[in-house]
């Protein structure tokens, strides 16, 4: 009698204090689980991203972000999303000159000068959430996975730890979290973009060199992007289906 | 941190590739399992194909096979972050995974080939064993005839029989188990060190060599050890086979080599300055040079001139130990030097072993003796040698 009654008055409280999903909420947050989104159906969604090479003025905001959103190991070497700088001379897009200091993480020291008889431009790099992913097609146990609406996911609880969808990712985004020993990757903030929200990383970029976009939403941005860009993705030749479309991407990219 | 790991690195890697997945444990695994597949394809060969020279070995090549296989999934287990979820692979494997299949392989090689046809070769000497044994011993030899007691001639016929037809599931059986392992790397379309349709055959072929070349040095030391003489119509025979198979593993990786050469494809510049520099000493050197031209000479020499015995054993031991150096080698230069460079083919890391480590050298060096003691326990336990039964549990 005495529980239940306090289970009314618990209830009757939420009720008055809190409505709808924000009570959801406060179940997921006593329970200590993220927040189901309620209202979201994976089947309507199909994401990728579309990222202009011209406008990334290599800031790192989006490396920052995206570690300080999802608990990316701070350490140097732990990258969900990393920001690479080009430099290509004249005429030898088979040889250019790559860095990428911590990951773009505290931006990019001044390296080159303008009139060296090179370009110099900003690539950023993050989990191409591919449709016919080669990290989802060797993982032993089904750990790692590609959802309905299109986003590579790693199930930490039941990784192995075995390493090989690190090999088999042709981008280097995988590695291996040394806290959990499990794997770890861009989930394209999963449990932002599943309420309406976009990307830490795309959220923080100041020039919207990269842009969230729902394949299924025919009034999604991303679709007069695509029709109005020459676009790339990386590595076309390995065939992977990859949704990480990139407008001026150069020859030199890999 | 930051400087300790960009020693070492040279151009550019993409930041996650720094450090290296697979360890010195993931080359022990191809290296163990390919073991295992060469000595099951040697013992085979005298009972499907009756080649009785070869005789002397049987025995002692199923027992080899026994023992690295048992240890074969100790590296992979020991190099997994969870390795206490490794049952998983078991319970809810993903089909499309090469790696997931290795279980279901390794289990059905281990339960329905190797120990089946150990057991029906040796259940005649078990039931003996049993009733002539005494102390503790006896009840493991009561428990491993699995209660089947009866050894009249009909029965033995149809051990025989059987015994028969699982050599003939096990030589696919043999191919299958390291085939798949050469697949594991070979599908890797992300690597072009390993991405080649080659690589199952070529591994196939190194394990045929590896099996061969351990057995007849296991052979020619425990009888050396029990003080018997070599028999030399049998190392003859295992040498030429030997010779056979290396004179094919080289031509498979000369074909891999200068397909590699010629089609000069996107990464060969990378993969070839890498081998001239990092992979010089491992891949060069000691593979190719040391551990193939070098044993298939000398082999070669065993054919074409008439030696004395001592001379010929002489070579086959230094032949049979630079073939064992050489394929490790090959199984180091895939796994570690397919991680050496940069999927961006613009830079290189290094490869840093440690020792105490769970990952270092001093597991891997125990994990290579350990097939050692449970071979020895075997032949203690299962005496290869049926016509000196009593003597040879205690020269074992």
């Amino acid at each position: 009698m005495n529980s239940d009654r306090r289970e009314f008055l618990e209830r009757a409280t939420h009720l008055l204090l809190l409505t709808g999903a924000a009570q959801l909420a406060f179940d997921a947050v006593v329970r200590g689980e993220p927040e189901a989104a309620p209202n979201y159906k994976t089947t309507d969604h199909w994401w990728a991203m579309a990222i202009d090479v011209d406008k990334c003025i290599g800031c790192g905001n989006c490396v920052r972000a995206c570690k300080q959103e999802n608990d990316v190991p701070r350490e140097p070497f732990y990258f969900r999303t990393w920001v690479e700088r080009y430099h290509v001379p004249d005429g030898d897009i088979e040889h250019p000159q790559v860095d990428s200091p911590n990951g773009g993480y505290d931006g990019f020291p001044e390296k080159y000068r303008p009139g060296d008889g090179a370009k110099s431009f900003f690539v950023p790099k993050l989990c191409n959430h591919c449709a016919h992913s080669p990290c989802v097609q060797v993982c032993p146990v089904g750990a790692t996975f590609e959802s309905p609406d299109g986003v590579v996911l790693v199930d930490k609880s039941y990784c192995l730890g075995c390493r090989y969808c690190v090999q088999a990712c042709p981008y280097g985004c995988r590695f291996i979290d040394p806290r959990t020993s499990t794997v770890d990757k861009c989930s394209l903030c999963y449990h932002r973009i599943t309420r309406g929200l976009t990307t830490a990383c795309c959220e923080t970029c100041p020039t919207e060199a990269r842009v969230l976009g729902d394949l299924k939403d025919p009034k999604d941005p991303i679709h007069e992007f695509l029709r109005t860009h020459k676009v790339q993705v990386l590595k076309p030749q390995m065939a992977t289906g990859s949704k990480a479309y990139y407008n001026g991407l150069d020859g030199s990219v890999r | 941190m930051e400087s300790s790991i960009l020693h070492g690195v040279q151009g550019y890697m993409y930041p996650n590739e720094m450090e290296l997945q697979w360890s010195i444990l993931i080359v022990l695994y191809p290296f163990i399992t390919g073991l295992v597949a060469g000595a099951f394809i040697l013992a085979s060969l005298e009972r499907v194909f009756r080649v009785e020279s070869v005789k002397p070995t049987y025995r002692l090549a199923l027992l080899t096979a026994l023992a690295f296989l048992l240890v074969a999934p100790l590296p992979l287990q020991l190099h997994l972050g969870h390795p206490e979820r490794s049952l998983e692979m078991y319970l809810t494997p993903h089909t499309a995974s090469a790696m997931a299949m290795f279980g279901f392989v390794y289990l059905w090689y281990l339960m329905a080939v190797l120990l089946l046809e150990i057991w029906l070769d040796y259940r005649r000497e078990i039931v003996e064993l049993a009733r002539t044994t005494t102390g503790p011993l006896r009840y493991v030899y009561r428990l491993l005839t699995l209660g089947s007691n009866d050894v009249s001639e009909e029965a033995l016929r149809v051990d025989e029989r059987a015994g028969f037809v699982v050599t003939l599931i096990g030589i696919p059986s043999a191919f299958l188990l390291h085939g798949y392992v050469g697949f594991i790397f070979g599908s890797v379309k992300a690597n072009p060190w390993w991405s080649t349709p080659l690589m199952p055959i070529v591994f196939l072929f190194s394990a045929i060599v590896s099996g061969i070349a351990a057995v007849m040095l296991l052979y020619m030391a425990i009888s050396r050890l029990r003080g018997l003489a070599v028999d030399m119509r049998c190392v003859d025979t295992i040498a030429r086979y030997l010779f056979y198979a290396f004179i094919i593993d080289f031509s498979l990786e000369s074909l891999d080599l200068v397909h590699r050469v010629y089609e000069a494809d996107e990464s060969f510049r990378t993969l070839d300055f890498m081998v001239q520099t990092q992979l010089y000493l491992p891949h060069i050197v000691v593979q190719i040079v040391l551990g193939t031209l070098v044993p298939i000479a000398l082999l070669a020499l065993t054919q074409l001139v008439n030696l004395t015995e001592r001379a010929r054993r002489g070579i086959y031991a230094t032949a049979g130990v630079l073939t064992l150096i050489g394929i490790f080698a090959m199984r180091w230069n895939v796994v570690i030097g397919g991680q050496l460079f940069s999927k961006s083919f613009l830079g290189y890391t290094t490869y840093k072993l440690e020792f105490a480590t769970r990952e270092g050298l001093l597991p891997a060096v125990i994990l290579m003796i350990l097939p050692f003691v449970i071979l020895w326990a075997l032949v203690r336990l299962l005496p290869p040698w049926p016509d000196e039964g009593k003597r040879a549990p205690a020269a074992g």
